[in-house]
């Protein structure tokens, strides 16, 4: 028994429901009590759907389970197929069903529909949503595609050549309600086709029944999202001999090995390598001297794996920042995101638990962070600027706007998404250079700061009584220096120093014990 | 009266539903009570859907949470028995303030029988002056939506002291200020002793006994009004306070109840009643003759559509309840107009050929099924906005008619700039 008072991830069955969901002539018959519905305004509501997720709960009762409840799982299987003539029916259950032990699955196969019928076996009380979209998405693909494994021959990556057409590649991965996945696929999309290599299946989102059953006909397939794609990849690599491949192409550098790596398995040759530098403004940008005062700005980063490692990479290759801390709630991505993490010389959090995340926070004392809604909610708590990276998702994290976070333009989103909510780069060193003006208040701050505590000149007389708790006493010079430090830096001025201080063993901070304590710090 | 009731269409239907289960009623029930913890034993089902449902991410540390049963927990009930009690420990050692602990029931403990009576009974012994521990079920397979509060409610009438004090009982979850407002109206009318259950901190509860009167602002607490009854309390039927009349029947209805003459009534209300109507008029304007549908969810649903017809002067196409008690809603069911169909459950889809076969101005549902109506181009309203926002009484009757109106005039004000640019 887990005490948990908020999750990152849902059950799997609602992972499930995100692959169903992002697809097209597909019905899932999910065995489940009524308030299992609320899995619905995920859809509706925070990726505003104008349509309801395709989903017959069988909306099991307590006067049910005395009687057949197989029956009712049964009549709701007929009344859906009736209803909704779907090409591919899936038929699972949630935590409570999983319990009662109808299985769905098997009675639906023996009813005699003519549709291809897939068994989702998703266990509820060790499992969570991102495996459950996994493998809801490889049943799918298992169930459509097993028949077929020996009447082709295994695909050989460079086979377009022979068959006088340009490469085609499928796009594995993006659901519903997955990071700005609507958008990725419209960056990669645009890249590839750059590239004269054509997209023949996008999947799970958009795609049919039909669909699946035809993405033996690409050469190579595109594993977009790990947590979703992969073992579906591995599936295909296995029994048609796909290759696939495993670079994530968020930031400039793995979009531009991402290129290369397409190129290769396709082997087919690369010739705008040189432009490849020029197609996105982070570079420039990060090399602006507007920049300089990212160096080494201090960032704190947790999410899913796949965004939460290229975050890692981004923030300390492309933009010059000191990573302090990485973590992620995917276990499935743990070995990758401590292997990560090792390269930074740091040590990975792996956990579900978001108060866990909010002390490493803490700690680490970022002045950036990146990660989720809920590190969102725990940044602004502790005054630290943040920008959300990583599902679960938000209403907010659906703009209007076109908003990838992979290939170029993605590169560009994250730019702005990251270096606005900090001080703007030269901004905060004008603020310091005019801070003794009169026009300059406290609480002036770059418009987009995101800072919640607005820190008084005066240091209030909780905050004395603290000072006293600790035996330190701040003399009046001291505190009139103190007020003199930007307030966005102060109170880790304040912190440091009283740390300095109580390391001396000095009871009394003045004006030069600040100084001391920058020097003994710098 | 029964003769009167049978002007009204009864139906019942079964099938898939689409309606939140009881655990949902934690959102509200551990606001009211700021002193009290609402633990749900289940699954990681349950802690996302009231995360989902209530949208938590804004709490730092809610005071509510789930003990999400593992597998190891489903091998043997004795061994998640130790581990809840590990749970509850670690939670009251984070949490020392919480006076009340409410250990409540979901679809699978409810399933594996775990029996959260005796874990509460044991924990009451060990946490003795501490906290208290009550359990229900908010379980799906029981309960939908707003039947969890009283599911909350009923698991706190045994721990009721009684008194023999003569008292006006307010039983149902109201806003503060509904309620502040509520109990400076019944002292103008010359009822002073006024209290509320569920109360504002859990460890203040009100005493009962046989001159308790009990009123209820909200609809959905049959099992609640059932151990009240047993407890010697006199129940008070009255339509529910929602809208001019609904509110001045229910005060009337009190009033009766302590020997007030119905004039003395009339004479606090009447200058609210006026303003009041006066402020609806600007949302009868938009209401009137509308086509209005119902999807079951809150339980609200009939004195809602008696509101809607009566003062804003919708028609009523369709009245979907979850759950209809015949005894408790019989003042409203006389209230409504002739031939109104009423419908007791849900089969989801057949429902919704109905909505779309009757095109309605106005269907209110729930948040899974209002984009989709949208895309359709039909207006909706959330049911769940019923049981967040302050909609008793007489002063709020325009607001509540509001949350009605604005859909329709948002329409109406996007559809005429669509028009000009056409």
């Amino acid at each position: 028994m887990e005490l948990t008072l908020w999750t990152y991830e849902g059950p799997p069955h609602v992972g499930a429901m995100r692959v169903a969901s992002s697809m097209k002539d597909i019905h899932y018959v999910l065995h489940a009590p009524q308030g299992d519905t609320y899995a619905d305004l995920l859809f509706t509501m925070i990726e505003r759907r104008g349509k309801r997720p395709p989903v017959t709960y069988t909306t099991f009762q307590a006067r049910d389970l005395g009687g057949d409840t197989a029956e009712l799982v049964k009549r709701n299987i007929t009344e859906a197929v009736e209803r909704f003539k779907p090409k591919t029916l899936l038929v699972g259950e949630s935590c409570t069903a999983e319990l009662i032990q109808d299985q769905p699955g098997a009675l639906a196969k023996g009813m005699g529909f003519d549709i291809p019928i897939v068994n989702l076996e998703l266990p509820a009380y060790s499992k969570k949503e991102n495996w459950g979209a996994s493998e809801t998405f490889y049943q799918i693909i298992r169930t459509l595609l097993k028949d077929k494994v020996n009447e082709i021959e295994k695909i050989n990556p460079k086979r377009w050549k022979s068959l006088g057409r340009r490469p085609k590649v499928n796009i594995l991965g993006p659901t519903l309600l997955g990071f700005r996945c609507r958008d990725d696929v419209i960056e990669i999309q645009r890249i590839l086709s750059e590239q004269g290599i054509d997209t023949n299946v996008v999947a799970p989102l958009g795609s049919t029944p039909d669909d699946i059953s035809r993405l033996t006909d690409a050469d190579i397939n595109i594993c977009l999202y790990q947590e979703i794609a992969e073992t579906s990849c591995e599936w295909l690599k296995r029994n048609y001999g796909m290759e696939y491949t495993t670079t994530i192409p968020i930031g400039i550098k793995n979009t531009i090995n991402f290129i290369n790596e397409v190129h290769e398995k396709l082997d087919l040759p690369l010739s705008n390598q040189e432009e490849l530098e020029h197609k996105s403004k982070l570079p420039w940008y990060s090399k602006s001297v507007d920049s300089n005062y990212l160096t080494g700005k201090r960032v704190f980063i947790f999410g899913d794996g796949t965004h939460a490692i290229a975050a890692a990479k981004i923030a300390k290759e492309e933009l010059g920042f000191e990573v302090v801390g990485l973590g992620t709630y995917s276990r499935e991505m743990a070995r990758q995101i401590r292997a990560t993490a090792k390269d930074m010389n740091i040590e990975a959090l792996i956990t579900n638990n978001y108060l866990e995340v909010e002390d490493a926070m803490k700690k680490a004392s970022p002045e950036l962070v990146l990660g989720t809604q809920m590190e969102r909610h725990s940044a602004k708590r502790l005054g630290i600027p943040c920008a959300v990276i990583s599902t679960p998702m938000h209403v907010q994290d659906v703009p209007a706007r076109y908003s990838p976070q992979m290939g170029w333009e993605g590169a560009n989103v994250i730019f702005d998404d990251w270096v606005h909510p900090l001080m703007m780069g030269l901004e905060e060193h004008l603020i310091d250079m005019f801070k003794h003006d009169f026009e300059f208040v406290d609480g002036h701050q770059s418009h987009l700061g995101h800072t919640a505590t607005t820190v008084k000149n005066d240091i209030n007389s909780e905050e004395k009584e603290n000072i006293n708790k600790g035996g330190i006493i701040w003399t009046e010079s001291g505190r009139a220096e103190l007020t003199k430090v930007p307030f966005f830096v102060r109170g880790k001025v304040k912190t440091n120093t009283e740390k300095y201080a109580k390391s001396k063993g000095i009871p009394e901070i003045s004006d030069e014990t600040l100084y001391d304590a920058k020097a003994f710090f710098n | 009266m029964i003769s009167l009731m049978s002007k009204v269409e009864f139906n019942k239907e079964t099938g898939p539903r689409e309606v939140f289960c009881g655990l949902t009623s934690i959102v509200w029930l551990h606001r009211r009570m700021p002193d009290a913890f609402f633990l749900v034993v289940g699954s990681r089902t349950c802690a996302h859907l009231i995360q989902s449902a209530a949208g938590v991410m804004i709490f730092a540390e809610p005071r509510f949470g789930t003990a999400i049963l593992e597998e190891k927990d489903l091998a043997g009930l004795a061994d998640a028995h130790e581990e809840l009690d590990r749970v509850v420990n670690d939670l009251i050692a984070r949490r020392p303030e919480i006076k009340t602990l409410f250990l409540v029931g979901s679809c699978p403990s409810e399933v594996i029988k775990l029996d959260l009576g005796t874990v509460a009974e044991k924990l009451n012994t060990r946490f003795l002056g501490q906290v208290r521990f009550v359990n229900y079920s908010g379980s799906g397979i029981e309960t939908t939506f707003t039947q969890g509060e009283d599911g909350a409610l009923k698991a706190l009438v045994p721990l009721m002291e009684s008194s023999d004090d003569e008292k006006l009982l307010l039983v149902g979850t109201l806003a503060n200020n509904v309620e502040d407002r509520f109990k400076k109206i019944f002292n103008n009318i010359g009822i002073n002793n006024v209290e509320s259950f569920p109360p504002r901190q859990s460890t203040e509860l009100p005493k009962i006994g046989k001159n308790t009167k009990v009123l209820l602002t909200q609809p959905y607490l049959s099992d609640t009004v059932r151990d009240l009854e047993h407890r010697g309390c006199e129940i008070v039927y009255a339509p529910f306070p929602l809208g001019v009349e609904g509110s001045t029947k229910w005060f009337l209805a009190a009033a009766d109840a302590f020997k007030i003459p119905e004039l003395k009534v009339h004479e606090v209300i009447a200058p609210l009643a006026n303003r009041a109507r006066q402020a609806l008029e600007k949302h009868t304007e938009i209401l009137r003759g509308k086509k209005l549908f119902l999807l079951p969810e809150s339980q609200l649903e009939i004195s809602l559509a008696r509101f809607l017809h009566n003062e804003c002067e919708m028609d009523l196409v369709e009245v979907g309840t979850p759950y209809l008690n015949k005894d408790l809603m019989e003042e409203e069911l006389n209230l409504l107009p002739d031939e109104t169909k009423i419908v007791e459950g849900q089969h989801v889809e057949k429902q919704l050929d109905r909505v779309r076969a009757s095109n309605p101005d106005l269907v209110v549902c729930g948040m899974g099924l209002a984009n989709p109506l949208e895309a359709e181009g039909i207006s909706t309203k959330w049911s769940i906005e019923m049981v967040f926002s302050p909609i008793h009484g007489i002063d709020q009757a325009a607001d509540l008619a509001g949350l009605f109106s604005r859909p329709l005039k948002r329409n109406q004000i996007l559809t005429s700039k669509t028009l000009a640019t056409h």
